[in-house]
């Protein structure tokens, strides 16, 4: 591994998705370099590629044309299989949906990407899916079922599960999409102590105070992207978080 | 370790939907449970007929009048009138292949006991009669030339003719019977033979002197049948050979006319009943398959239904890193799972519902281990088949296409 190179480096990637014999070019020769320890928030509005962007990085769809290196690893000459590898240890994906499985506890949720990562002995798997539920403040939900938890739970859950293989890289699109405020300065808080930790975190976001939580913005429009700077006043979760209203229910009703 | 693995992945995904595995292994059982209860019902009934055949008396051969070619075998008293006792003395005097000879007339009757009644078939026959159908005696005697000579009005009966006017436990032999208002003493009571395989009491008979129900009965000189045994089984196609000469003979028949008359095997009959009972096993397997097929269709339709849901699960899956082949291999394990454990409660279950039925229904059945591996491995290869399509086609998707599967 080459400390000089950035963790993600795309140039000139294209996706073109094809409807019967029209051809939609959702992405348009994006150019991009991420450092390693990196936290990148991408914004823009509704429809300009920030998820087809996203679910390239994750290695979960495949571009039409352009280069993608992943900590030095050329993405697009891997086979399907080596990608699910990828994918499994050195990708935590995030979704605004979640994705849990449902009927399934939050911590047999947790322990399934190191079900199939072979490098996890299955005595340290109940261990490490409880340290990482810990992590995001879950371990007394850890036998809850997802219908048994609140969204912020939900998501944090997720959180945990793409955390347990100790990925390099976490990537989350509108990870707070489906949250109020408090849940999301929540989830933005476990982002930052992770990201002082020196994971990358990559996420897509269409709040402007949500991307305020990262250390830069990058700007998506029709496909391209046109700035990318870094945030000056940044925010501290810990301390939005005190300065929250305390809703009072009583308060509320008078 | 990766196998460890994806077993307890595939427990985890059966274990969290018991409902879908239940329906899904329904289908199996009920069609792996028809098949194996319909095959032993078909085995069952062409074993009984090949039982009685044989206990009719392998080396019997029977001679109908008429043609076979002109509508097969008359088992009907009447339909053709060619064949005379004279025709039964001729076999006796020149077939050197026959032991007993029998001329048979038959007639259907009210018989009287007391205040009883009942109807059955009246036979006539001589005393042979009595050993080639390989009838024996169980209480009293069967009557004798001289019943014969003087047309004695003298009967042996069946025990279900037996049971009904003397009761279960009553003695038949001694006592009185009017058949068609002539009283006939009863000498004997048959040896219990049951049912045959058409489910004809073979009890429910009565059996007078040949000369006795011919002349007192029915007063006509044409035959029902001629009944004869040969020496040996290896004799019996030289017993037919000479029989059809002599009687063609009798009846002076030139080379270019049909036989007027039909000479049976036992052994041909046992193939006749043989084909009709291969026949019915067939279309007892028709309909089983059916079943199998309409099984499998529910397994397919429950498969589909969950596909939605599967498509996002395996999508999930493939996102956090299982390769198309783990994913494989996972609902391999689960459709194995729940094939063979529906294809043993299946087998379980169309064992009880055969013994049922041959306990219940008075009908004979017999479970081949063809028959069930055939319904195990058929239902299996369809729950396989069928678990195992649906993830094929969504483990070849890419991971986003499969997390936005609706
Ligand atoms: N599977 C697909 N097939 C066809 N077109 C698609 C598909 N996915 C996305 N698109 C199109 O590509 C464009 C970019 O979509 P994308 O989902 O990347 O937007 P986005 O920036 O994430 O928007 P939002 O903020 O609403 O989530 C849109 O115009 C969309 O209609
Ligand atoms: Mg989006």
């Amino acid at each position: 591994m080459n400390t000089d190179q950035p963790l993600i480096s795309v140039k000139n990637l294209s996706k073109a998705y094809k409807m019967g014999d029209i051809e939609f070019l959702a992405l348009r020769n994006v150019s991009l370099d991420i450092e390693k320890g990196a936290f990148a928030a991408i914004m823009g509005p509704s429809g300009s590629g920030k998820s087809t962007f996203m679910n390239l990085l994750g290695c979960l769809d495949a571009p039409t044309k352009g280069e993608y290196l992943l900590d030095g690893v050329n993405v697009l000459s891997l086979g399907k299989n080596q990608l699910a590898e990828l994918r499994n240890r050195k990708i935590g994906f995030i979704f605004q949906s979640f994705n849990i499985l449902a009927r399934t506890s939050a911590i047999e949720n947790v322990e399934l990407p190191m079900l199939y990562n072979n490098s996890v002995k299955s005595k340290e798997r109940r261990e490490k899916a409880m340290n990482a539920l810990k992590s995001v403040g879950l371990a007394d939900r850890a036998q809850h079922m997802p219908s048994q938890l609140s969204g912020g739970q939900q998501q944090r859950v997720a959180i945990a599960r793409s955390l347990v293989n100790d990925p390099l890289v976490i990537m989350a699109d509108e990870p707070t999409g489906n949250l109020d405020t408090r849940s999301s300065y929540e989830i933005m808080g476990i982002f930052q102590q992770l990201n002082d930790k020196g994971i990358t975190i990559v996420m897509v976001t269409h709040e402007l105070d949500i991307a305020q939580f990262a250390r830069s913005n990058i700007m998506f429009r029709d496909g391209q992207i046109v700035s990318n700077t870094a945030v000056n006043a940044r925010k501290i979760a810990k301390d939005e978080l005190i300065k929250l209203p305390v809703i009072n229910p009583s308060e509320v009703l008078t | 370790m990766r196998i460890v693995n994806l077993l307890k992945i595939a427990y985890r995904s059966l274990s969290k939907n018991k409902l879908r595995v239940l329906l899904t292994m329904l289908g199996i059982i009920i069609g792996v449970a028809s098949v194996i209860a319909m095959l032993a019902i078909g085995q069952g009934s062409k074993q009984n007929i090949q039982s009685s055949v044989a206990s009719l008396g392998t080396n019997s051969i029977m001679i109908y009048p008429g043609s076979s070619t002109q509508g097969g075998v008359r088992m009907g008293a009447g339909s053709y009138s060619t064949l005379t006792k004279k025709d039964a003395e001729a076999i006796v005097a020149k077939c050197e292949f026959v032991t007993d000879v029998s001329p048979v007339v038959q007639k259907s009757s009210q018989i009287i006991a007391g205040n009883k009644n009942w109807h059955t078939m009246v036979v006539g026959g001589l005393s042979q009669y009595f050993s080639i159908r390989n009838l024996k005696i169980e209480k009293g005697n069967i009557f004798s030339s001289n019943d014969e000579r003087t047309a004695a009005k003298v009967c042996v009966i069946g025990l279900t003719v037996s049971d009904n006017l003397f009761g279960a436990n009553g003695d038949a032999v001694g006592q009185f019977i009017r058949i068609n208002s002539i009283p006939f003493k009863v000498i004997g009571v048959i040896e219990r033979k049951g049912q045959n395989s058409f489910g004809q009491d073979q009890d429910d008979i009565i059996i007078a002197p040949f000369s006795t129900v011919q002349k007192r009965m029915l007063s006509t000189i044409f035959l029902n049948s001629i009944l004869a045994s040969a020496t040996s089984e290896d004799d019996i196609d030289k017993a037919k050979a000479q029989i059809t000469s002599i009687i063609r003979i009798q009846h002076r028949l030139s080379p270019n006319n049909e036989d007027d008359f039909t000479v049976r095997s036992q052994a041909d009959i046992a193939n006749i009943f043989g084909s009709i009972s291969r026949i019915m096993t067939i279309l007892l397997a028709c309909i089983a398959s059916i079943s199998l097929v309409v099984g499998g269709i529910g397994i397919m339709n429950i498969m589909l239904v969950s596909v939605t849901e599967r498509t996002r699960e395996i999508g999930i899956r493939m996102a956090v890193g299982a390769r198309g082949r783990d994913v494989l291999i996972q609902f391999m394990i689960e459709s194995v799972f729940i094939s063979v454990l529906g294809g043993l409660i299946g087998i379980a279950l169309g064992i009880l519902i055969s013994m049922l039925v041959g306990k219940f229904g008075g009908w004979p059945v017999v479970i081949t281990g063809t028959s069930i591996i055939l319904a195990f491995a058929f239902s299996s290869a369809v729950g396989m088949f069928f678990g195992w399509y649906p993830a094929r086609k969504a483990a070849s998707l890419n991971p986003i296409d499969a997390l936005r599967y609706e």
